[in-house]
């Protein structure tokens, strides 16, 4: 990541300061390849006592060999796993007493419902009378009461969800591990259920590893984000923060961010708060403040600029913004409340944006002025 | 494609945590016995021969294989062994094909009888079918009976027996199932948008078919055609009874050599020549076997069928089925009507003679103890076959390259002539280091060969077919290995074991082919008995072969129905 130590001290360690709860999962340093291709690059990772932590990333990042194994259902080619202040390594995964919900639920087809969410009671050797009561409260829990003899087919796409979520609730694991669990529903329902994931998995109160390609999906859930790309953790941090202080070009990218622009930074002028900058870009010389961060230890630099930075103005003479800029307009399309736009600036470079419905907007292939607003440009580190 | 989805294909998905080192060691050890089985009581036997037809005296000797090259019956005798399989494979396949579309892309009332009736022939033992073809056209069966009596005739006016017409009938028969199977099933999951989009194209119906579904049929067509055809090469009762003495394939030489004129170098001769030829079809099979398995779009059997609406549709869909019906009753329903027609009228005589015992009859006990000592060997054959069936099965699931070496190993003893296996016993099993000659043991041994890989196949799908997923998700759930296999492959798999289990039983009901070399004289099973019944003049053992025979496929078409009840919808290869 280069030389941009301010914003990889904020995103990357922040989690792990001293501030942080203690750490009921760690995961330290773990490597794996298959067949040659490493998977996981040194991930080191920390989960507090009640903490839902999203593993983002993308197909192939890595995500699911983690959780795997945390599970012991790999075994890592190097590092450890401790739980609780214990290592795990030697623990068979069927002793390691936590949940996992697949991606494709697992049901097992030959159970009914009350028997898929007892199975890992009876495992545990609980008598009939309490698995019955546990089985009870686990589908109360996801809103399943009633279904308990009915059969794993007779089932919809999201009560079969519920139900491997009970499966995996029910014998209270001390950490719950998922899957991308809501990856095989269409978006309607994925966006009902995962509000009632949160619900249920803070009502618990349950420690939550959870493994999606979704950046909704994990802003929704996360108390913390770590994103992994090709093996490694890229940025681990509260949404917010990972949202706001994307550490890399990937990061920004992976979270819909595309306005990335190759910078060079001209000046620099230090006060007691606050850095100004110049940079220059292909759509000219932007200038831009830094939050009390030190300023860059390089010159070239990538300008990301957020869709929301941008008013369109009648005339020249805002104020505080870091640069106006003008462009043609290539399209807007309405989407209620406001537009999205896209504009050819200077050099070619095409910008997508957001703009309030109220603004004026000229007609598609009609010329614009924009006002880039200082506070949603940033600064990431210039791309590889 | 995530992670994890490199890791199922690189170690199966089977995590190496998961399983502690002494489970693992104790479950492959278990491995061992059907490996250890095969070779004792399948290769070891193989070897046998091959050292009698090479080296009879223990010297290199080749006379026997000289005698073979040299002699031209035997030259003949392969010819014909060729000539009719290739012949009855030809008819069934013609006649099986538009039964298989039919059963593939039409839904009709009393499909799913018919569908299992149409299994009971196959499995029927090949005694009872050649009785009952007997019992249908011979000199003394129902229709020349009807004839004679009908118009005054002085013979019977149908001289079908000892004829290659009736071998082919009776082939037919038996296999005409497993072009409706094979084919029909890979049929009927065959995405019908694929022949549609072809019509869209501007292909007519005629071109879509040759063009499009045709070729895309193609590997399942000639699996069942193979096997067919490795079926009709290896018949052996079929045609000992129906052929005569002017017939005789290479499993009947075998026969002969071995039982009538003790000739063991000639027999081991032929019998390498018999094993040369099926393994090499074998190995085809397993090669289009294999490319059966190249997932294809299918698309789930009910979306994929439709009722027959117009006429042409109703008028193909009705011809087929009278000509199903007609293939698979008649045989069976004259065996029945001629075992209660006695010469005194219609009657139970010769049942109740089955349970008389004799003096001067072929038999020294009453002919229904062949029914109880062929409950015996099933019974045996049954828990052999399933606890080998089940082992070799959880090896074969795993993927590796260990399995997939091992499992066309597995499905040889179904290409091997059951003759030539109970030559083998005879020779191999006869002597020390391993006499069985007199032990009770040796049928159910010999049984179980035939039958293992029937169970294994019935079982390999099943449990291939677990997602590895649910072995994991009950790991993470508590559930140590051993547990994993009890409460989800095992139950997942209950059904096939089912199936494995009557599977085993009927083809142990049936076996002819070895029993009759290895049967101790004084234990004869059902067919032993029906093969003496039938060897014996007059009508009251005929009548007695009639009877037994009856009593024979109607316990092994319970069997069928059974299986049919048990098997997940259509899964499993046979």
């Amino acid at each position: 990541m280069g030389g941009w130590v301010s914003f990889d001290e904020d995103g990357g360690r922040r989690a792990e300061g001293g501030g942080a709860p203690s750490s009921l999962l760690e995961v330290h340093h773990i490597s794996k390849a298959f067949g040659g291709t490493p998977v996981l690059r040194d991930v080191s990772l920390r989960v507090a006592e009640g903490e839902t932590v999203v593993l983002l990333g993308a197909s192939g990042s890595g995500k699911t060999t983690l959780l795997r194994i945390i599970a012991g259902l790999e075994t890592p080619d190097s590092g450890r796993v401790i739980f609780d202040g214990r290592d795990l390594a030697g623990v068979p995964v069927h002793r390691r007493g936590f949940g996992l919900m697949f991606q494709d639920l697992a049901l097992f087809p030959h159970l009914n419902v009350f028997d898929n969410v007892a199975f890992g009671l009876r495992m545990a050797g609980l008598s009939r009378a309490e698995v019955a009561a546990r089985v009870e409260e686990a589908l109360e829990l996801v809103g399943l009461s009633g279904f308990a003899y009915r059969d794993v087919h007779t089932l919809s796409g999201g009560e079969r969800q519920r139900v491997a979520l009970a499966r995996s609730l029910a014998p209270r694991p001390r950490l719950l591990m998922l899957d991308e669990p809501l990856g095989a529903l269409d978006r309607v329902l994925r966006d009902q259920l995962i509000a009632e994931l949160r619900d249920i998995l803070k009502g618990v109160g349950v420690t939550a590893l959870y493994v999606t390609h979704d950046q909704a999906e994990a802003f929704v859930l996360a108390d913390r984000i770590a994103l992994l790309h090709q093996g490694k953790i890229e940025q681990e941090g509260t949404p917010e923060e990972v949202y706001r202080h994307p550490a890399t070009p990937f990061v920004a990218r992976f979270l819909g961010l595309t306005n990335l622009l190759p910078g060079r930074v001209t000046q620099v002028q230090p006060t007691p708060t606050v850095t100004h900058l110049t940079v220059a870009t292909p759509i000219g010389p932007l200038t831009l403040s830094l939050d009390g961060a030190s300023p860059p230890d390089q010159s070239e630099v990538t300008v990301l600029v957020r869709p929301e930075a941008a008013t369109v103005l009648p005339q020249a003479g805002a104020m505080n913004e870091a640069a106006v800029v003008s462009g043609t307009l290539v399209e807007r399309i309405f989407q209620g409340g406001r537009y999205r736009i896209r504009v050819r600036l200077a050099g070619d470079i095409e910008m997508n944006l957001e703009i309030g419905e109220k603004e004026a907007l000229p007609a598609p292939g009609e010329p614009i002025r924009l006002a880039l607003r200082r506070e949603a440009v940033s600064l990431l580190p210039a791309l590889a | 494609m995530d992670g994890h989805d490199a890791a199922l294909r690189l170690d199966g998905g089977r995590p190496a945590t998961a399983q502690r080192p002494s489970s693992v060691v104790g479950r492959r050890s278990l491995w061992l016995l059907p490996l250890a089985f095969l070779a004792l009581f399948y290769f070891y036997p193989l070897v046998a021969i091959l050292r009698q037809a090479l080296m009879p005296a223990g010297t290199p000797d080749l006379e026997g294989l000289r005698k073979l090259v040299s002699t031209p019956v035997y030259a003949r005798t392969l010819g014909f062994t060729v000539y009719q399989a290739t012949l009855s494979t030809l008819v069934t396949v013609i006649l099986g094909l538009p039964g298989a579309y039919v059963f593939a892309r039409y839904d009709f009332p009393g499909k799913a009888l018919l569908r299992a009736l149409t299994t009971v022939p196959f499995v029927l033992p090949t005694l009872v079918v050649a009785t009952a073809f007997t019992a249908l056209v011979g000199p003394r069966g129902v229709l020349n009976q009807a004839l004679v009596n009908l118009l005054g005739l002085e013979a019977p006016p149908i001289r079908l027996m000892n004829t290659l017409t009736l071998i082919v009938i009776a082939h037919v028969f038996y296999n005409y199932t497993l072009i409706l199977r094979i084919v029909g099933n890979f049929w009927a999951n065959l995405d019908p948008r694929i022949e549609e989009a072809a019509r869209v194209l501007g292909a007519g119906r005629w071109r879509a078919f040759w063009h499009v579904t045709l070729p895309l049929l193609m590997p399942a067509v000639l699996a069942a055609a193979l096997l067919v055809f490795i079926f009709d090469f290896t018949s052996f009762g079929v045609v000992l009874i129906l052929g005569g003495p002017r017939f005789a394939t290479l499993e009947v030489e075998i026969y002969r050599q071995t039982v009538d004129l003790f000739n063991l170098p000639l027999a081991a001769a032929l019998a390498l020549v018999q094993i040369l030829f099926t393994f090499a079809l074998m190995a085809l099979y397993t090669r289009l076997q294999a490319r059966l398995a190249v997932p294809l779009e299918l698309r789930p059997q009910r979306l994929t069928q439709r009722r027959p609406v117009t006429w042409r549709a109703r008028l193909f869909v009705t011809a087929n089925l009278a000509l199903m019906i007609a293939l698979l009753l008649l045989p069976l329903a004259a065996l029945v009507a001629r075992s209660f027609s006695t010469s005194a009228g219609l009657g139970i005589a010769y049942y109740r003679e089955l349970f008389i015992n004799r003096t001067g009859s072929v038999f020294f006990v009453p002919p229904i103890e062949a029914m109880r000592n062929s409950l015996l060997v099933a019974g045996a054959t049954v828990g052999l076959a399933l606890i080998l069936g089940l082992l070799a099965a959880d090896m074969l699931a795993r993927p590796g390259r260990l399995s997939a070496w091992l499992d066309p190993v597995f499905l040889l003893p179904l290409g091997t002539s059951a003759v030539t296996l109970g030559f083998g016993y005879i020779l191999a099993l006869d002597e020390p280091p391993l006499n069985l000659r007199a032990s009770p043991w040796l049928l159910p041994l010999a049984h179980t060969l035939v039958a293992l890989p029937f169970v294994v196949r019935s079982l390999l799908p099943v449990l291939r077919g677990i997602q590895p997923h649910l072995r994991e998700a009950a790991a993470v759930l508590g559930a140590s290995p051993w547990r994993v296999w009890r409460e989800v492959d095992l139950p997942i798999t209950s059904r096939a074991v089912l199936v494995g289990a009557v599977f085993a039983f009927t083809v142990s009901l049936g076996e002819f082919g070895a029993t009759a070399l290895i049967v101790r004289p004084q234990f004869p099973t059902m067919p032993v008995a029906i093969y003496r019944f039938l060897g014996q003049p007059g009508e009251l053992n005929y009548g007695q072969a009639l009877a037994m025979s009856a009593l024979l496929s109607l316990v092994t078409g319970v069997g069928i129905l059974v299986i049919e009840r048990a098997r997940y919808g259509g899964m499993g290869e046979f």
